[in-house]
């Protein structure tokens, strides 16, 4: 394994990289700290997006063109299958918002709210038939 | 014409169920969407005790879907192990459909029960795709096929308790973390090898060796996998999930859901992770070994102090995929054999138990442990199942919990480490604690005044009983799981490189 340099040209070279886990991150970092039913699944779809970067990056080749055939055996092309691939896994992350988004309806329906503390204190309520102590966070 | 169908049998397997669901969506309400969904889980069922037919003589069936040969088109890949699998999913898929019926109608209203067999259909559809497959992506678009369902399968419990909805919601948030960070894995896997056929990503990684990419792609996938099987501190999302969906739901994603999870482990850790790699032993000995180990004694503990029959018996759960996770670190063929053979164990008897609290649902309206005292003199079969399958948790001779505890216990023998096996019949000494509170409460307390209770009825207390008697009979006779199960062991060693310890 080759040792860690810090490298500008290497650092820049891999701009959309650090992107990915920058947003990665925050995608994540949100998904579990907020309390929010719908910020949650804002941070989820970062979270995904994410990933998608990632795909999309690696199919890239330097110089390469879209991968559609020119009849020049000469020209370089991008590498389609991850783009491809990428195409099923945001038909994926919509199906899965759209399930969310769904069931945050029917929480806010039967619930009355969408913060996760509120619910979980009408849970404890229900598990346990008294207010719980000092508020609800867990 | 038959020839035909025999020749497409793998690809039938996934395709039948994933064209029937919208079908079945379109027969309305009534008995009707039941009938046809029913019909096509004894299809599946038929269709993948052929192929195990088939594997188990020891030919591994090759499918190129679309007539592109692999490793650049998707292949259908079927040996022991998954066929093993597959014949589980779809047969307990086939004992709960007949389930379903009274146990759904009585939980769901008419007009939705046909999306809800569509939901059902698209699960069994997911799951038996991630088995068959050999291509990774494809594991993850199946894998998200069937959890997407089971998300929208766990809130249809809504009609009964609300909270089934913060359950779903809940597992749709951990299960997509877990999904996307299986996605992950999987691109940086791509990126070392630029193939994502299983087997040739095996060769490929073995000669690329190791490097930081390849362990990162291997943290996310197991981390990934965690997730989905509810590896121990990963498995927040399951007891709400399992105790506020359906009964037949939770008596199918019980039996299989998981499993299915274990089995993708096992084939990424020793088909894809094949070869010779330091890391990947360290980590299933430092990291799942001790998580295994937990498990069993933690989620047993937690499952003595619930009082709701199905919350104990999601707990139980967590433990018992302890057990699997406990086979698979010890990194040799007893192992994978008791990993394996649970994963059957597990499932016959989950269902059972599962199946014999929708009955206590339906009949006496709860499945809260104090709810149920006395209900033994009311119900005598449907509690007679329960202890039957209570004793196959405990693992006593005779019932298939002990075929699994046996090698278990084997396993460690071998390497030496008796302490492992002093631990596993310690954590069996808490299931036996948590299955005697519902036999006590059911059969010593008095019933409370006023309360009349009925046997359940036939058509969900058979199903039960055909599983119980499942648990039972290859508790007595286990050599076709334990032949299975060790056929499947020995083409995972064979098609890896891990100096396996003796």
């Amino acid at each position: 394994m080759p040792d860690i340099v810090l490298d500008l040209d290497f650092f820049l070279g891999h701009y959309n990289y650090w992107m990915f886990v920058i947003l990665m991150m925050t995608g994540l970092y949100v998904t579990v700290s907020r309390g929010n039913l719908i910020k949650k699944i804002v941070g989820l779809n970062l979270f995904q997006t994410s990933v998608f970067m990632l795909y999309i990056s690696m199919g890239k080749v330097i110089g390469g063109t879209a991968p559609i055939l020119t009849g020049d055996p000469d020209t370089v092309y991008s590498n389609p299958l991850p783009h491809v691939l990428i195409l099923t896994a945001i038909v994926v992350g919509i199906a899965t918002t759209a399930l969310a988004l769904a069931l945050v309806i029917r929480i806010r329906e039967t619930y009355g709210t969408v913060e996760e503390d509120d619910i979980l204190k009408m849970e404890h309520e229900m598990d346990f038939g008294v207010r719980k102590p000092g508020g609800g966070s867990r | 014409m038959l020839e035909i169908i025999e020749a497409n049998l793998p690809a039938l397997q996934v395709v039948v169920p994933l064209v029937a669901a919208p079908v079945c969506a379109m027969l309305g309400r009534g008995g009707r969407a039941w009938a046809f969904a029913t019909g096509i889980s004894f299809l599946t069922f038929a269709i993948s005790v052929s192929l195990f037919a088939t594997a188990y003589g020891g030919s591994p069936i090759s499918y190129e879907m679309g007539s592109w040969a692999p490793p650049i088109g998707i292949e259908y890949r079927i040996d022991v192990l998954n066929a093993f699998v597959l014949m589980i999913v779809s047969g307990i898929a086939a004992f709960v459909m007949p389930y379903a019926r009274l146990s759904v109608a009585s939980e769901i209203p008419a007009e939705r029960q046909a999306f809800f067999y569509t939901a059902f259909l698209l699960c069994l559809t997911g799951l038996l795709g991630v088995t068959i497959t050999g291509d990774a992506f494809n594991v993850f678009v199946f894998l998200e096929i069937s959890s997407l369902s089971t998300y929208a399968l766990v809130a249809s419990g809504a009609w009964r308790n609300k909270r089934a909805l913060t359950a779903a919601y809940n597992y749709l948030i951990m299960g997509t973390v877990g999904a996307t960070f299986f996605v992950i894995g999987i691109g940086m896997l791509y990126m070392i090898t630029g193939t994502l056929n299983m087997a040739d990503l095996a060769v490929r990684i073995a000669e690329h060796g190791d490097s930081r990419t390849l362990r990162m792609g291997f943290v996310f996938i197991f981390i990934g996998i965690g997730l989905k099987l509810a590896m121990f501190p990963l498995h927040l999302w399951l007891p709400n999930a399992y105790s506020f969906a359906p009964s037949a739901v939770t008596s199918f994603i019980a039996a299989t859901a998981t499993k299915v999870a274990v089995y993708v482990l096992l084939r990424f850790m020793f088909t894809v992770f094949g070869f010779d790699y330091a890391f990947q032993a360290s980590t299933l000995e430092n990291v799942l070994l001790p998580v295994a180990i937990v498990a069993m004694f933690a989620a047993s503990l937690v499952a003595i102090f619930q009082d709701d029959l199905k919350r104990m018996l999601a707990y139980s759960s967590i433990a018992q995929i302890g057990y699997m996770l406990l086979g698979l670190a010890f990194l040799t063929h007893t192992g994978l054999v008791a990993t394996i053979v649970h994963l059957f164990n597990h499932a016959v008897t989950k269902g059972a138990l599962f199946m014999v609290a929708g009955c206590f649902v339906l009949s006496a309206g709860t499945s809260s442990i104090s709810g149920l005292r006395g209900v033994g003199r009311d119900m005598p079969w449907t509690t007679a199942a329960f202890v039957a399958g209570g004793l196959s948790l405990i693992g006593l001779p005779l019932t298939v919990g002990f075929i699994s505890k046996w090698y278990l216990v084997q396993a460690s023998l071998e390497l030496g480490w008796w302490p492992v096996a002093l631990l596993i019949m310690g954590s069996s000494l808490l299931a036996i604690i948590y299955v005697w509170r519902v036999v006590e409460a059911a059969y010593l307390k008095p019933a409370p005044e006023g309360v009349t209770r009925r046997e359940a009825p036939l058509s969900m207390l058979v199903p039960a009983w055909i599983l119980v008697g499942l648990s039972i009979w290859f508790g007595i006779d286990a050599t076709l799981t334990t032949t299975a199960a060790s056929r499947a062991a020995d083409t995972l060693i064979g098609s890896s490189q891990i100096l396996w310890q003796e």
